[in-house]
């Protein structure tokens, strides 16, 4: 790989600097970016370590759950807290990479990492998103674990995270800091839909970076399931994934929320398949009705057409673990 | 006739010797051919073609060669010329093909990731930054990468003409018959440990080289003659060897060129493939279409079988091998047509694995005789036992020993084969669909010509050497326990030396011999030994010798013999194979399509277990093997580039832990009298061949669904 420089920053003032210059990268975890670097697929000149900044804690405040953008994958889905509160948030960061990689992987990294398709890895191969304008090798191309729906012809690339997936279905808030000050980015706008600009994953400023995620407090840690649909029973990314979190009283959904992930640029939230659930009795029926719904608009290509039903029925079956039926 | 399997499924100390270097392995003790430091190594990083068909137009390396520590940038243009590479041309025979890839020979490229460049440095990184400024650009031709879909486009291959007992497609007048195809997507060793190789002139004609290799005594012929260099002045060593499955069992392309750069910057060179390279240039099971039409009659006789397949080959090097060799041999069916064909395609050229041809044809085959079972109403067991082959039915030899119906029993009964119902999709557990299946698979026991030296001294340690590889499976461990056995000494005063080329013979590690050949030439090696201190003790002796006794009272420092051993005329007079089982139990998401695999049992009829642990391990890496071939192993091309997609860990998937359930492994445990003392077949390749259709019957078992084109992802079965 080239040669780049290195600093580490220990205050988040020095850290806020040293991102603002071309050409940097931070790096936390590094599961994602060196691979990245290795493969040619980026070549910071420049690396900012923040792990020495204190991002790692995990908190209630009055805002909800507040969790660092440095706390690693494994420790959140540990953390008692998280396992009471937010259950659905444990089950996706537990169904994903593997326990060495979670061991690693930081919040912060998990929600910017970059997109798994293998045209985007490929710099011999043509790919928007790596070098806009070259073309899109997927879509015509292996696009077996590509996006159905929110596509542009730009790009199909899905975003591989499941954290995220749950983390959308959570109504979570996204605290973002750079020179310009700290801003808070409501999660299902964080990332962004490919259009004309596939290069750009998400709203975060070149010169910004995260500092942590807060979920507010919800009914859901009851009815909530992570559904994660694979070729191989760990460490696969998924083929699709459901977040599902219900809050049922006396039978009756009062309300929903759903998310998948492995079908579009970004965690795919389910509004109107939610708004159906609303009043609705917790049952398969309600659920096969409200994947009806969820399923509008999807378009496959010609390898990942099996989405279109693996998708439904996904949904269907993590509400039905949620709601207990099975 | 009920035997009770001899080995508890979870290994104990009771059940024998743990491997003899495990120790060494597991604290990182074990040198692996990249872990060795020489002084003043140099580091070697390969270029590959990003075209697939054609020619190199140009090539520019004066930015690599002035990047920091750069010793040298190595190009057809400038690389010396390797003697073996000049072959002499006959005008009155063209060459069809022009044989293995001969690496920076000419301007030609003959697959995507056709090596072009070879940069050398002074650190791996550098040479890994340099090789990315090298820059080439190229005259493109059409390629066709696109997998064979029938045998129409293919040729016999020189050791492989079409084959009929009895009358042709008979299977056709059959009363109950079906004709199917199956397809087996290109599969790759990717053993743990990447191909690597440490090459080093110790003068112009002496080399040594630390290589990842199956046979070092092969490998020292191979690049002898390639490089024009007296035998004895090569030395190989591979010593530890992670994983190799049949890709280490040829000189490949990257060997050659890590010793041409040896030659250029006259220094040590390390090449170490990367993941990626593993996928284009050490071979890979070629993707096989493959077609059977089989009939039996209503009471389950098997009337004929007929099995075409087409597998792909490079266009520069034919690669054969014996996938429809089951449908000949597998069971008593009086009439059998086979016609085998390969097809030509801008690939790289395929290679031996893991039961290589019978793991492709038996999942045809066993697929097929499943299909078959239930038109007929019979169940797979009994259909296999109506047909069952008491003689070889290709030489119609007696078998040297065959105990593949006691198999079938004890593997029914451990997996709770009763449960399972006749009709597909009749079975649930907790929402899940459940299915049984089975398939079987044999492979020829083979017994070859080894050489051991033992050598008995002072201290009571007996030596053994011989120059086989061990790719995993634990020979040093099975042969301490054959020589144990025979010396009467204890486990821990034997040494078993292998790995290097300056060793007595013996052949490469490969077609499941190693134990019924080296084992036998240890027993033979063993036995004189034992005789020379029984002599020298007079009229015989005791068969209870205190060795360093009799060394001491006849002021000897040492005793040694080497002896040559092979298979006798037993060789001739009977049919020599290893026989497996495999039993799983599946469960299947009705609506998801995920298939989880919930119980496995393999038996293998192997002749005597001479190692139990090690054997167990074998068969339990086998099935793993056989389960990601069933659900998920599959190298992707996109044939508009020719080029693999999947070409790592992360996409290309082999099985993880979550993926594998107990896995029980049984051994009848009688002896094959036949093909050596020990009576001990080989299992390496039986321990995966008929896994995937086991796998594939259960999951049809389950949910009524025949995948017949591996693997068996969830979007085929929703
Ligand atoms: C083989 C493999 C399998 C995997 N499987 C899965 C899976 O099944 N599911 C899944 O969800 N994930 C999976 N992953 C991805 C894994 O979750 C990510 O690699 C990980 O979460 C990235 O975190 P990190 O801290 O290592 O990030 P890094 O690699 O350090 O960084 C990734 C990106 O995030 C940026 N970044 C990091 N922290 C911040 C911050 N605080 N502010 C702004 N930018 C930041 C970096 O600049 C970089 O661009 C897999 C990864 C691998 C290698």
């Amino acid at each position: 790989m080239k040669q780049f420089t290195y600093v580490k920053p220990t205050t988040q003032t020095t850290a806020v600097t040293a991102i603002g210059k071309p050409g940097t990268k931070i790096i936390a975890g590094g599961t994602n970016l060196v691979d990245l670097m290795k493969k040619g697929v980026t070549a910071p000149n420049r690396l900012v370590d923040i792990n020495a900044l204190p991002l790692k804690e995990i908190s209630t405040t009055k805002d909800g759950l507040h969790i660092g953008a440095l706390a690693l994958n494994s420790v959140v889905s540990e953390n008692a807290t998280v396992i009471k509160l937010q259950p659905l948030l444990s089950m996706a960061l537990k169904a994903g990479a593997s326990p060495q990689l979670r061991n690693m992987a930081t919040v912060g990294g998990n929600m910017m990492q970059r997109t798994r398709c293998v045209y985007f890895y490929d710099t011999t191969m043509p790919c928007n998103k790596r070098a806009p304008g070259t073309g899109c090798g997927a879509m015509e191309g292996y696009n077996r674990m590509h996006a159905i729906f929110g596509t542009s012809d730009k790009c199909i690339a899905v975003h591989p995270s499941d954290m995220c997936v749950a983390l959308a279905a959570l109504d979570a808030t996204v605290v973002v800091t750079g020179k310009k000050g700290t801003r808070r980015i409501p999660f299902t706008q964080f990332h962004r839909l490919p259009g004309d600009n596939p290069e750009l994953d998400n709203q975060l400023a070149a010169d910004e970076m995260i500092l942590s995620v807060e979920i507010p407090e919800n009914n859901f840690a009851k009815n909530s399931y992570y559904l994660k649909v694979r070729d191989r029973q760990s460490y696969a990314f998924a083929l699709v994934s459901v977040a599902a979190a219900l809050d049922i009283q006396n039978g009756v959904i009062q309300s929903a929320r759903l998310a998948m992930g492995g079908v579009a640029h970004k965690p795919w939230r389910l509004f109107d398949a939610e708004k159906a659930l609303a009043g609705k009795p917790a049952t398969e029926d309600s659920f096969k009705t409200a994947a009806l719904i969820a399923m509008q608009g999807a378009k496959g290509h010609e390898y990942n057409a099996f989405k279109l039903k693996l998708a439904p029925a996904t949904i269907v079956e993590a509400l039905k673990h949620a709601s207990g039926l099975v | 006739m009920m035997k009770e399997a001899t080995i508890s499924t979870i290994p104990t100390s009771a059940d024998g010797l743990s491997r003899v270097d495990g120790r060494a392995k597991v604290t990182g003790a074990a040198k692996y051919s990249a872990e060795y430091k020489l002084d003043g190594m140099t580091y070697a990083v390969l270029v590959g073609s990003t075209i697939t068909n054609g020619t190199i137009a140009s090539i520019d390396i004066k930015a690599a060669e002035k990047a920091p520590g750069v010793l040298a940038v190595i190009t057809y243009l400038n690389a010396p010329k390797v003697p073996g590479h000049q072959v002499a041309k006959n005008p009155g025979k063209p060459e069809v093909k022009s044989g293995p890839l001969k690496v920076f020979y000419d301007n030609k490229i003959m697959l995507n990731n056709h090596p072009v460049a070879m940069v050398i440095a002074d650190t791996f990184e550098r040479a890994q930054y340099a090789a990315s400024l090298v820059k080439a650009t190229y005259n493109k031709q059409v390629h066709d990468t696109k997998p064979p879909k029938d045998i129409n486009k293919g040729v016999a291959p020189s050791d492989g003409k079409d084959f009929t007992r009895g009358t042709a497609d008979a299977w056709q007048n059959a009363p109950i018959k079906l004709e199917q195809e199956y397809t087996l997507p290109n599969e790759f060793h990717n053993p743990m440990e990447l191909h690597a190789i440490i090459a080093k002139w110790n003068s112009d004609d002496k080399l040594t080289i630390w290589d990842k290799t199956q046979g070092v005594k092969a490998t020292r012929g191979d690049i002898a003659k390639a490089f024009n260099l007296k035998e004895e002045n090569v030395q190989v060593n591979s010593q530890f060897v992670g994983g190799a499955f049949g890709s280490a069992l040829q000189v490949w392309p990257h060997e050659i060129a890590a010793i041409i750069g040896a030659k250029v910057v006259m220094r040590p060179v390390k090449l170490v493939l990367s993941r990626p390279d593993m996928f284009t240039s050490v071979g890979y099971r070629p993707y096989t279409w493959q077609k059977i039409g089989i009939g039996a009659t209503a009471d389950g006789k098997l009337v004929g079988i007929t099995h075409e397949a087409a597998g792909q080959t490079s266009s520069y090097e034919d690669f054969s091998e014996g996938p429809i060799n089951v449908s000949k041999a597998l069971y008593a069916c009086p009439n059998v047509t086979t016609r085998y064909k390969i097809v030509s395609l801008d690939v790289g050229t395929p290679t031996w694995m893991r039961g290589p041809g019978e793991a492709t044809g038996a999942f045809a085959l066993e697929s097929a005789l499943d299909e078959l079972s239930y038109k007929l109403k019979v169940d797979p067991i009994e259909l296999r036992l109506i047909n069952y082959a008491k003689t070889d039915p290709v030489s119609g030899k007696p078998f040297s020993s065959k105990f593949l119906d006691e198999a079938y029993e004890i593997g029914a009964k451990q997996i709770g084969w009763k449960d399972r119902k006749a009709e597909p999709a009749q079975a649930t557990q907790n929402g899940w669909l459940v299915g049984y299946g089975m398939g079987g698979g044999m492979f020829g026991a083979y017994r070859d010509k080894a050489t051991v030296k033992a050598i008995m001294k002072a201290d009571g340690i007996l030596t053994l050497q011989t120059a086989v590889s061990d790719i995993g499976p634990g020979t040093g461990t099975a042969m301490t326990l054959i020589a144990a056995e025979r010396m009467g000494i204890s486990p821990d005063k034997i040494k078993f030396e292998m790995g290097e080329s300056s060793l007595p013979d013996a052949p490469m590690q490969g077609g499941s011999a190693t134990t019924a050949t080296v084992g036998g030439a240890v027993y033979d090696a063993c036995n004189d030994l034992k005789q020379k201190f029984q002599k020298l003790m007079g009229n015989g002796g005791t068969d209870k010798l205190d060795y360093a006794k009799i060394l001491k009272d006849n002021n000897l420092p040492s005793l040694d013999v080497t002896v040559q051993s092979s298979l006798g005329s037993d060789g001739q007079k009977y049919s020599m194979q290893s026989w497996s089982v495999h039993f799983t139990k599946v469960l299947v998401h009705p609506k998801t399509g995920v298939v989880k695999i919930d119980k496995v049992v393999c038996v293998a009829d192997s002749g005597t277990i001479v190692s139990p642990k090690t054997a167990r391990s074998q068969i339990v890496g086998g099935a793993i093997g056989g389960i990601g071939m069933a659900l998920m192993e599959e190298g992707v091309i996109d044939q508009r580039y020719g080029r693999y997609v999947n070409n790592n860990l992360a996409d290309y998937h082999v099985p993880v832990n979550a993926d594998i359930p107990q896995i029980e492994a049984l051994f009848v445990n009688k002896p094959d009298p036949h093909i050596n003392q020990m009576g001990a077949k080989g299992m390496g390749e039986i321990a995966l061949i008929g896994m995937a259709a086991a796998v594939a019957n259960a999951v049809y078992n389950a949910t009524g669904k025949r995948v017949r084109d591996l693997p068996i992802t969830p979007d085929k079965l929703i």
